[in-house]
This record gives structure tokens, C-alpha cells and sequence, in this order.
């Protein structure tokens, strides 16, 4: 829990010496609490003082990197329980199961299935993070034969999921340099797992049947060196998930240091819709890893989008720049159409132009990235900017008509956008999806 | 190396709104925690889904939809019964005709319509207008009068029009849908409103405003989150159970109208998946009743609620 500012001032010398370059020590506290000076400034604080501060800035959830090169999958550092309170930090690894009992063309096809899941969504690629490799056959000979089959096929980091020590202690001997999470360390093999994980440098899941046995297992594992851990609490029904996610998160940020590390989740649901469901939920509430058994994009990109919306800065609103875009091979007799600056707003409105297959320019307004019925009501997307942008922009150089589309949200705007621009003003479609529709009734 | 559950000790609750009557009434609300936290508090009434009725048939449904309700699109009164069929817990009748734009029906024919759908079925009524302020202005008060003692939930009244839509209901005894554009600060302020007129806070539903999944889902669920917390809190004008207008807007996304594809899989399955994590994503957000349009969403989406009110092992 962070330090307020007066329990800070507690332990500071009180000598007001003003060498930190604050007028007085409560001034320097207040800066300290609010993040804005560090410690180090005050060089009369007391090694006390330095131990209670630290302990209290370090984040209370460890940043743990899973893989190698480029493909390094980053979680934890969360500081909240509410992306309202500030922001959720790293969004969670996607982990898409295969089992090392397949026959080794399917677990390529699989796999190549996994690395396709990779969607362009508002301008950013996402796609899914892991593959994790499930030791279904119990044989540690197969086990590191389909580890190394999967290696060889894809860039994206992986979970090895084993119990059986000889199986992971076979896989990481083909793949430890890829830094691949192993999963797990329980009761009966934390000794040999940790061991492994130290001698490969990697993360090691650590899975337990309840918090109370997490706890003292995790305990158990730091204490042999390992720090860079995943939590599985044992659970599989999504209400206890649930539960467990929110407990994790919550010791987390009370300074419980053993549950101080990024969850790992498994949506096993049998029945297929559900197991989506869930897997949704967990990225929602808290989780660093969800894994599940799918590689069909229909269940894949409503979980990485409910991602990226959820992890997504609420004190940002994410613009694009205000200019003239180009989609397709336009020419000076292509359709303008106007929109705000906000980014799902363009990406909406470039992805229905580039359905419609009519080349467009889109000229977007700079509505300090707000939507056009937002912008609209704070007197953001007026006629006069609107005009003024069709002028300062250079879409007039571009094109040789004078027609420009405007969303049907703000048809009202219509009149006084004509007489200030001179441009014949058509009122498009209130939604973006209407657009083909429009362009095949209106544009010739 | 025992663990304390953590709980939050939440002075307040949501408030618990009662819809329709007899044996099929349905309860909201009431909830003492957040969603499905049930080691912290109790929550007495699952969230539940509602089937969309139009009064025309359908203009821009995907085949696979409408086919669901083939033979009774023309019949208000045969689809809502086939939505009961299916299993939602409640009926949204949405009087598209009225609108100023197209038909322009009057209040009257309105009235006519939602009266044959409340006859035709027990379970609780939502009656939804075209969205054009005055017009509903004008149309929901004639349908009120209309619903008389069936405690029905009748909106979208905004900040614009609830005077004359909440007299309605309050002459009828019927619960309100208070409308507000994503905006926390208008949401609590239109509930001030309308309560000032004298409708009990336990009698307003209300509807933040939603995006898709996609498409700006992460601001209703952050002012959902927010409501929320505020109920517990014991900010009783933040505390009415939460509409989730979600079929209206998972229908219209380029991800429930692309034909199948193969890097984004097959339409009918990834429509629904569309319209049902939309569903789920904001009832854990905090959301109450759940509007959809596919019989097959609304199955999963009470399947879901199923598995997450079962009960927690601390």
C-alpha cells in the first residue's frame, strides 16, 4: 500500500535543511508520496526510513517476462483493482493449448493454426501470445519431442505443462534457451522445479489446491531463489476463478508478498461457448495468463478484443492524426468523407470505406480524439473547424469535385458547413457500417 | 501460512427493482457486493436476459437470425411468445414503426401493439421506443396508459423527455428506463430528476449508454464499475440495477455482419460469441438485465450466470 504523504513526513529528519531543494521536509514528503522526487534526494534519511520506503514503492505485483527475443510476453506490475483507479498495466498472455500425443503433423498444423491468430485491430496487430504444450501422453521422451516440434514451428513463447519432473527437465533440455514457462511446481516437485527453473533462468508456475497452500508453497520456492513466478490457484469453475483472481489481486495490493506474482487461469469449460465466456472474464478480472483450448479465430478475437478494450488507458483517449488518408487507389474523383480524430471512430469508418471497395480519401478532424457525437456536443466538430480543415488539409488540391460526406450524426451541421466551405455537403450513414450501402445508392 | 480472505466491508446496497407480476415476476438488484462476489456479500437476484421484439419485421437482421423466428415476424404477439419459448426471463418490445423517418405510427397504434404482447405472454414487459426524443416523448405515456397494472419498464427517458415518460409511469405503475450518453455525472443527475418527480428510486433502470465489444465497451464498463462501487458506498442515486441495451449495438459491428472468413471464422458463431461476451463483459462490469436477440446468446449468457452464481468455497 502506498505511503501518504504525512506518514512518509514521520520518518524524514524534521531539520527542514531544504538540500532536497523543498522549503520544508512535509513539503519534500508530499512530493515523495505524489511520486514526483525520489528519496535519495534527502541525504540525512535514515537507513530505517530507506527500508520502509522502498519496500512500500516497489510495485506490489512482480513484472514477469516469459520467453526469448523478440517475443517476450510481459505481466504483473498491477497497482489496481480498477482500471478507473488508474490503468491496468500488461495485458494478459493468451495461451492456446497442444497436446504432445498428437501425431507430429498435427501438432505443426496446430501450431501454425496458433501463429494465424493474429488480428489488425484499430491500427495495432494482436495476436495470441503462447503455446502452451500439455504433457498428455505422461512420457517425457514425447513430451520434449512435441516441445521441440512447436519450437521449431513458432516464434511465440511457450508453457510447458508437466508435473512430471523428467518430462520438463527433458523439454527444457531441447527449448530452455527459448525462456518457456514451466508448469508447475506443486507440493510433491517444487524442490526439483525450482531447480530447473534456476538452472534455465525461466518462470516457474507454482500451483497449489488453496491460497493457504499456495502461500506457503510460494514461500517455500522463493526462499530456494526463484522470484519470477505465476500463481495458479488449483481452481477450474469460473465462479471460484472468480474468487481466486480477486483474492490474488487483492492480498497483492495489501503488501501480501507471497501473492505478490501474475495469475495463471485455464477456461476448461466442456462446453465450447462457455469456455470462451470465461476465458473473457478472466482477462477482465485480473488474470496474467488465460489458457484454453482453441485455435478458431471466432473464439480468439472477441478475447483479444475485450483484452485491448479492457487494458486499454482510460485517461487517454487514443487519437490518430488529423489529416487526409488514402484508402485505395483513389484519384481526384474519389469520395471525401469527414470524421473526428478519435481512433475506433476512423478505424470504423477506413475498415467500411476499404469493405465498399470505393477507393476514398477520409479527412479526420482534430476533435481532441473524441467521437463525432461527443465532439459534436462539446463544440469540437463545428462547421467552422470542419471547414477549416477541408481547406488546410490539401483535400482540395486532391480531389477535383467539391462534395464532401459527413456522418449522419451530425447532419445538422450540414447547412452552415456548405455556405462557410463551399462544399456540397452529403449527409452519410449515422454508422459507419452503412457506408457500402451509401456509396453503392449515392456516389457515381 | 494461513490467508484472511480479503472483503470489503461495503456500507450500502443496490437498490432491488420488481418487474411484471404473478408467478413470472422478475427481480433485479439488491445486490450487497460486486458481481458475483459472493464470499463478501449476498446477492439475491442472478442478473437476467430479455429476447428483442420488433413490431415490423426486421430490416437489417442477418438470415440466421431472423430464420429463428420465421413465421412470426409480422406478429408482435406470436414473437414475443416464441421468445418466452426460448426462455427469456423478460420480453423488450421495441416500437420501431413510430419513428418520425419512416411509418410514423401514431401513439395510439403503439399502445395497441405493446397491449397484444403483454397480453400474449407472462413474463414481465420492456417496452423501448424508436429513440427520437419527442416522439417517445409523445408514444410512451399512451403506452403506459395502455399497460396499466402490468409493472413494466418503460424507456429510454432522457434528460430531454422524461417529464411526460415518467408521469406515465408513475399513473401506471410501471418502472422507467433512465437513458444517460456515457456519462456517470448525467446518469446520477437524470436519476435526481426523475425521482423528484416523485417515482421511487426502486422504480428507475438505468441505461448508461453502451458500445459493443470493440467498439467503446470499455466505457460503459468503467462507469458500470463505477456505479457500482458508488451503491455499495451508499449513493442511493447511483444505486438502480443496470439495462444493458446489448443487441442493438453487437448487431451493427462489422464482426457480427462479415460473412465467414477464414482468419476470422465462421459469422454465426462469431456473431453470437459478439453479442454474448458484450453480455457477460458488462454484467461482471456490474449490469443487471441483459437485451439480446439471439436465442442461442441468451442461453449462454444464463448459462454463464448459472455457473457464476454457485456458491464459493470461502
Amino acid at each position: 500500500m502506498a505511503l501518504t504523504g504525512l506518514e512518509i513526513f514521520k520518518m524524514l529528519p524534521k531539520t527542514n535543511c531544504k538540500e532536497c531543494g523543498q522549503p520544508t521536509c512535509l513539503a519534500f514528503a508530499m512530493q515523495l508520496a505524489a511520486g514526483k522526487t525520489s528519496l535519495d534526494k534527502c541525504p540525512h534519511a535514515s537507513d530505517q526510513a530507506k527500508e520502509a520506503l522502498g519496500a512500500a514503492s516497489a510495485p506490489p505485483i512482480a513484472l514477469v517476462r516469459i520467453g526469448a527475443g523478440e517475443q517476450v510476453l510481459e505481466i504483473g506490475n498491477e497497482t489496481v483493482l480498477f482500471r478507473h483507479d488508474k490503468r491496468f498495466e500488461h495485458p494478459p498472455g493468451i495461451a492456446v493449448t497442444v497436446r504432445d500425443d498428437l501425431p507430429p503433423g498435427e501438432i505443426e498444423a496446430r501450431v501454425a493454426g496458433i501463429n494465424g491468430l493474429s488480428f489488425d485491430r484499430v491500427g495495432q496487430m494482436q495476436c495470441v501470445d503462447l503455446v502452451a504444450v500439455e504433457n498428455s501422453s505422461g512420457d517425457p521422451v514425447t513430451f520434449a519431442a512435441a516441445v521441440k516440434t512447436v519450437r521449431g514451428k513458432t516464434n511465440l513463447g511457450l508453457v510447458l505443462m508437466s508435473e512430471n519432473t523428467d518430462a520438463m527437465a527433458a523439454a527444457l533440455a531441447e527449448v530452455g534457451s527459448a525462456k518457456p514457462l514451466i508448469y508447475a511446481a506443486t507440493s510433491e516437485n517444487y524442490e526439483t522445479m525450482a531447480a530447473l527453473a534456476k538452472q534455465y533462468d525461466t518462470a516457474l508456475a507454482v500451483k497449489a489446491e488453496s491460497l493457504t497452500v499456495l502461500a506457503d508453497l510460494v514461500n517455500k520456492v522463493t526462499a530456494i531463489g526463484v522470484k519470477q513466478l505465476v500463481l495458479d490457484t488449483g481452481t477450474r469453475e469460473a465462479n471460484q476463478v472468480l474468487a481466486d483472481q480477486t483474492q490474488l489481486r487483492r492480498q497483492a495490493l495489501k503488501r501480501f508478498r507471497p501473492f505478490g506474482y501474475p495469475g495463471i487461469t485455464f477456461a476448461t469449460d466442456p462446453d465450447p461457448v462457455q469456455r470462451v465466456l470465461d476465458a473473457g472474464v478472466y482477462i477482465a478480472k485480473y488474470a496474467g495468463i488465460v489458457v484454453l483450448d482453441t485455435a478458431d479465430p471466432a473464439d480468439i478475437l472477441p478475447l483479444i478484443t475485450i483484452r485491448m478494450n479492457i487494458y486499454t488507458d482510460p485517461q487517454k483517449p487514443i487519437a490518430v492524426e488529423p489529416k487526409v488518408y488514402e484508402i485505395g487507389a483513389v484519384t481526384p474523383q474519389s469520395p471525401v468523407f469527414v470524421t473526428t480524430n478519435f481512433s475506433l471512430t476512423y478505424f470504423c469508418v477506413a475498415g467500411d470505406v476499404e469493405a465498399s471497395r470505393v477507393p476514398s480519401y477520409i479527412l479526420t478532424v482534430d476533435t481532441d480524439g473524441t467521437s463525432v457525437l461527443t465532439a459534436w456536443a462539446a463544440g469540437k466538430f463545428t462547421p467552422e473547424k470542419i471547414a477549416a480543415a477541408l481547406s488546410d488539409s490539401g483535400a482540395a488540391e486532391k480531389v477535383a469535385h467539391r462534395k464532401v460526406i459527413i456522418p449522419g450524426g451530425v447532419a445538422v451541421l450540414s447547412g452552415k458547413l456548405q455556405e462557410l466551405s463551399g462544399w456540397e455537403v452529403m449527409v452519410g450513414p449515422r454508422e459507419s457500417a452503412g457506408i457500402p450501402a451509401f456509396l453503392k445508392q449515392f456516389w457515381h | 501460512m494461513p490467508v484472511t480472505i480479503a472483503k470489503e466491508r461495503w456500507s450500502s446496497k443496490c437498490l432491488e427493482t420488481v418487474l411484471g407480476t404473478g408467478s413470472k415476476q422478475v427481480k433485479v438488484g439488491g445486490d450487497c457486493t460486486l458481481p458475483f462476489l459472493h464470499f463478501e456479500g449476498e446477492i439475491p437476484n442472478p442478473p437476467v436476459a430479455a429476447l428483442e421484439v420488433l413490431d415490423a419485421p426486421p430490416q437489417e437482421w442477418p438470415d440466421f437470425l431472423s430464420a429463428l423466428y420465421e413465421g412470426v415476424l409480422g406478429d408482435p404477439a406470436a414473437w414475443a411468445k416464441k421468445c418466452v419459448e426460448y426462455g427469456a426471463d423478460l420480453v423488450a418490445l421495441r416500437l420501431t414503426r413510430i419513428h418520425p423517418d419512416g411509418e410514423n405510427a401514431s401513439p395510439e397504434e403503439a399502445a395497441r401493439v405493446a397491449a397484444s404482447v403483454a397480453e400474449a405472454v407472462d413474463v414481465p414487459l420492456i417496452v423501448l421506443g424508436c429513440g427520437v426524443e419527442e416522439k417517445d416523448a409523445a408514444v410512451l405515456p399512451e403506452v403506459a396508459s395502455a399497460l396499466s397494472g402490468k409493472n413494466c419498464l418503460l424507456g429510454c427517458a432522457t434528460q430531454e423527455n422524461y417529464k411526460s415518460i415518467v408521469a406515465g409511469c408513475i399513473a401506471n405503475g410501471h418502472a422507467v428506463i433512465a437513458s444517460s450518453p456515457l456519462d456517470i455525472n448525467l446518469a446520477k443527475q437524470l436519476n435526481i430528476l426523475i425521482t423528484e418527480m416523485n417515482l421511487e428510486p426502486e422504480r428507475i433502470v438505468i441505461d448508461p449508454s453502451i458500445g459493443a465489444l470493440g467498439y467503446g465497451i470499455e466505457y460503459a464498463y468503467s462507469i458500470i464499475e463505477r456505479m457500482r462501487t458508488g451503491a455499495l458506498m451508499g449513493d442511493r442515486m447511483l444505486a438502480m440495477p443496470v439495462i444493458l441495451l446489448v443487441g442493438q449495438e453487437a448487431w451493427k459491428t462489422k464482426e457480427a455482419r462479415t460473412p465467414d472468413a477464414p482468419d476470422w471464422g465462421e459469422q454465426k458463431k462469431r456473431a453470437i460469441l459478439w453479442e454474448v461476451m458484450t453480455a457477460t463483459g458488462l454484467i461482471h462490469a456490474g449490469g443487471h438485465i441483459a437485451v439480446v436477440r439471439h436465442p442461442e446468446s441468451l442461453r449462454h449468457i444464463k448459462g454463464h450466470i448459472a455457473q457464476m452464481m454457485q456458491p464459493q468455497r470461502y
